[in-house]
């Protein structure tokens, strides 16, 4: 009957998952990252206010920084909006780097090899052949799972590794630019090997990514599939008495959220990198992670936060030249956020309850 | 128990708990004295469970007093009810499948624990008290009955001074109950107070002292249940005579062989799982085949293979004379099969979604209304669940909730009636009505002989002999994943069924037949 005294503040289950928490998590968690923000910024010596200014509200008031913005949500939302599918059946690909790298290198092989093919063909070869490098990247943890039970969460961290080395070894070595002064990047993509562009700061790749995830949106909410996907993450057992077959999920999700990543990966190089070198994304594939989760695992919401972790890169940018904080910044800001998410979803299930002090101890 | 010391050892005054508009408990009594064994009785959703979460601290009233010895007390949650010395065995047990026994013990206790003690301590409980169980065995490879015995032996370790049952002999065979009364009734001797919730009228009036009856969250009678008929207890629960299974009016005439297993061996699926033994058995169009037995003898494993949740070879099951042992459990839909699981709850129903939505995990390949090229019918699946909820009367709290939400009784009313209302050919049914009240339960009995008595072939698998007695036309029986020639119903008595749970009918069976002597 000690103890007991001190158990003021308790979680209690909620008899049904609370809709209005899972709508209210996200913004908790960006109005306790802000907070945070401002007591790092604080603690480094600026002025919080005008640090939080710059990070998070400079970034929208000019034109050509929300094009960047767009431009740089449009990898985390093809990505987030793969992986929210592939997290809601509880499959963990936390590959989806690797996934981006293996579909740039193989996108990236026909302007290396065919350097002169100029036709609308080039670009849609170079796009179906970025699906398929990261489709058959994720396949290989998916495999690996269904035949040996192997954890795909090592498996497809493991081979992020990889294929980054691999990407890095082509283009120091065969793939290097013959006149390129032996930096190690491949030849640049010009005309045909590029998207068009929308805008001159938008390509179609942004148009593209949001029109998918309303897609996948569709697919979640609306189709067997993504009623079978849903199952599955949510009651194996039922999954499989309602005649669904947990290795084809599996290997349908790794595919799926692979081949959005390689498509990604097919983007980028085809738009703001326009070549393949040692690194061709700033981490999209691990940021997107935070994506899926903040957009409450529906592709939908994936779009909303896909712009609020791109906001995050351009604030990350913007503070390093005006205020001189180091970019890691970024890093930062993005893994308080996916901690608070998570934090403020066990309110999803969960209420807090203030217990009054415990009545008829002897 | 002396004269003087007739203090009630927990006392109710006055309970009263709403939840939105609903008065789940209204103006409750109830007394319990010192080692008595006082049954609580009431049709699932009369208020009972509320009640109970109440004592044990999982609730809390919204107006009204607790007494305990005479002083008054709020459980503020479980484990101050623990403190006060209550214990409490649920009907859904919150188990970890993946930790043994005595880890599963040992994170229900307060404070650190030396494992290796612990485990000697179970054992030592359930020698002594006769509920067999392993310490090591991994939770996730017992029967239901077997995790029952684990929530048990958790309570006794605490030394309760009240222990609440709820509808503890749902899952065990005649013999297990048996042991079971043992137990409790040397408990009360003992001192300690049963709460003792259950539906089987016949067992309260052979275990219980008192009862307390409620009805519509009132109390509608205090009786000693040993001067009480069946009929008359079961009279003052629904306020009305329950409506009595009818007959078959064409006497039970079969037709042509419907389902057919030959040889059906299936391997054990780890290490606690039983393996099917070279089963065979067949049901004819028009009849209702029950397969009995101790929990944990194959029935889970029977089920899957009937499904097609595990595959078999094809030859080993045939529906309508067709090889279907490697067509998936979706395959087996689309020829007229339907099947309803044990677990409710994670098997036949996914708990966080809505009843219109489970609608599509059953049916989504056989019924047109819900699928169409592949999208979702939201709005016929909404049709369709309402159907049900009306058809077999499933109370709920609100328009379309979450599975997780209703009560055990009528979400099983909800997973029959969805199997039933496409009028399969071939039902099969494990423990259709586990846990589930008596009004409830013979609906879905009732509708089970009206499907077979529409041509259908249904095997109902189950481990209540009342339940199997009312509707089965032949029984057969499953031992350690040996099953008995199937025998007309009426030709066959309860002691030859509990002779075959024991093992009668497997060469070279021991432990079985072991702890059915325990038993007798």
């Amino acid at each position: 009957m000690n103890r007991l005294g001190v158990l003021i503040m308790r979680l209690e289950k909620r008899p049904e998952r609370s809709a209005a928490m899972a709508l209210a998590s996200p913004f908790m968690a960006l109005a306790m990252t802000v907070v945070t923000a401002a007591a790092i910024f604080a603690l480094r010596g600026n002025n919080p206010f005008i640090a939080l200014y710059v990070y998070f509200v400079e970034p929208l008031t000019a034109l050509w920084s929300v094009e960047q913005l767009l431009v740089k949500a449009s990898p985390l939302i093809l990505i987030g909006a793969g992986l929210a599918v592939a997290y809601r059946a509880n499959i963990w690909n936390i590959g989806a780097e690797g996934q981006l790298t293996a579909g740039a290198i193989l996108a990236g092989a026909v302007p290396v090899f065919f350097t002169q093919w100029q036709s609308p063909l080039t670009l849609a070869v170079m796009i179906v052949l970025g699906i398929v490098g990261g489709m058959l990247w994720a396949a290989i943890p998916a495999l690996l799972r269904n035949r040996f039970n192997a954890n795909e969460i090592l498996t497809s961290l493991m081979l992020v590794y990889v294929v980054q080395l691999m990407l890095d070894y082509l283009v120091r070595g065969p793939w290097r630019d013959p006149q390129g002064f032996n930096f190690p990047k491949s030849v640049t993509f010009a005309d045909w090997q590029l998207l068009p562009y929308l805008t001159p700061g938008i390509h179609a790749g942004v148009l593209v990514s949001i029109l998918l995830a309303l897609l996948l949106g569709f697919m979640v909410s609306r189709t067997i599939k993504g009623f079978e996907i849903t199952v599955s993450g949510l009651s194996p057992r039922a999954a499989r008495f309602a005649g669904f077959s947990e290795k084809r999920t599996v290997l349908f999700c790794m595919m799926l959220s692979g081949g959005l990543a390689g498509l990604a990966g097919a983007f980028e190089i085809s738009s703001v990198v326009g070549q393949l070198q040692p690194q061709i994304s700033p981490g999209y594939g691990f940021a997107a992670i935070i994506v899926a989760f903040l957009g409450r695992l529906n592709p939908v919401g994936v779009i909303f936060a896909g712009l609020l972790l791109a906001l995050s890169y351009i604030g990350g940018e913007a503070v390093q030249t005006a205020l001189q904080i180091p970019d890691k910044i970024t890093r930062v800001i993005q893994g308080i956020l996916l901690f608070y998410i998570l934090a403020c979803d066990t309110l999803i299930n969960y209420r807090v309850v203030f217990a009054a002090p415990v009545g008829g101890r002897t | 128990m002396t004269e003087e010391n007739r203090v009630p050892l927990l006392e109710a005054r006055n309970i009263v708990k709403t939840f939105g508009s609903l008065r789940a408990n209204d103006d409750v009594n109830l007394t319990i004295m010192p080692g008595e064994i006082h049954a609580f009785l009431g049709e699932n959703g009369a208020g009972k469970s509320t009640l109970v979460k109440m004592i044990y601290g999982a609730l809390q009233p919204t107006s009204g007093q607790f007494f305990w010895k005479g002083r008054q007390v709020m459980p503020a949650s479980p484990s101050v009810a623990r403190h006060l010395g209550i214990g409490m065995v649920f009907q859904h047990f919150s188990l970890f499948d993946s930790l043994t026994v005595a880890e599963n013990i040992a994170l229900a206790m307060p404070g650190p624990h030396d494992l290796a003690a612990l485990s000697g301590r179970i054992a030592q409980v359930s020698a002594s008290y006769g509920l067999p169980i392993v310490p090591s065995a991994m939770v996730g490879d017992l029967s239901v009955g077997e995790r029952q015995r684990i929530e048990i032996i958790r309570c006794l370790l605490q030394e309760p001074q009240l222990l609440i049952m709820d509808e503890p002999t749902s899952v065990l065979t005649p013999q297990e109950a048996d042991q079971l009364f043992v137990v409790l009734k040397r408990l009360a001797a003992e001192g300690c107070s049963v709460l003792y919730i259950s539906h089987r009228l016949e067992e309260v009036k052979a275990l219980c002292d008192t009862a307390t009856i409620l009805r519509h969250g009132k109390v509608a009678a205090n009786v000693d249940p040993r001067r009480e008929t069946a009929a008359s207890l079961a009279r003052l629960m629904v306020g009305a005579d329950i409506h009595a299974i009818r007959p078959r009016s064409d006497g039970g005439k079969t037709g042509t062989p419907r389902l057919a297993m030959k040889h059906l061996s299936l391997a054990g699926d780890g290490a606690f799982s039983v393996a099917l033994t070279d089963i065979n058995l067949i049901v004819n169009a028009g009849e209702i085949v029950a397969i009995a037995g101790v929990a944990g003898n194959g029935q889970g494993e029977l089920f899957d293979a009937v499904s097609g949740e595990r595959l078999v070879a094809p030859g080993m099951l045939l529906l309508d004379g067709v090889a279907l042992g490697r067509t998936s459990i979706t395959g087996r839909r689309k020829a007229g099969a339907a099947f309803v699981p044990e677990e409710r709850l994670g098997h036949g129903a996914v708990p966080t979604l809505t009843l219109s939505q489970n609608m599509f995990l059953s049916r989504h390949a056989v019924d047109p209304a819900l699928v169409s090229s592949g999208l979702l019918d939201n709005s016929g699946a909404l049709a369709a669940a309402d159907r049900i909820i009306k058809a077999f009367d499933v109370r709920k709290g609100k328009p379309d909730p979450e599975a997780r939400a209703l009560s055990g009784g009528n979400l099983q009313k909800y997973v029959v009636g969805r199997e039933l209302e496409l009028k399969p050919k071939l039902l099969v049914i494990n423990q259709p009505t586990w846990g589930v009240d008596a009004g409830a339960a013979a609906s879905i009995r009732q509708a089970l002989i009206d499907l077979a008595q529409a041509g259908s072939a249904v095997l109902v698998i189950s481990q209540d002999l009342d339940e199997i007695f009312e509707v089965a036309d032949r029984v057969a029986v499953i031992s350690r994943g040996h099953l008995s020639e199937a025998r007309p119903a009426q030709d066959v008595s309860r002691e030859e069924i509990g002779l075959l749970m024991a093992g009668a009918h497997e060469a070279g069976s021991h432990e079985q037949a072991g702890s059915a002597d325990h038993a007798a």
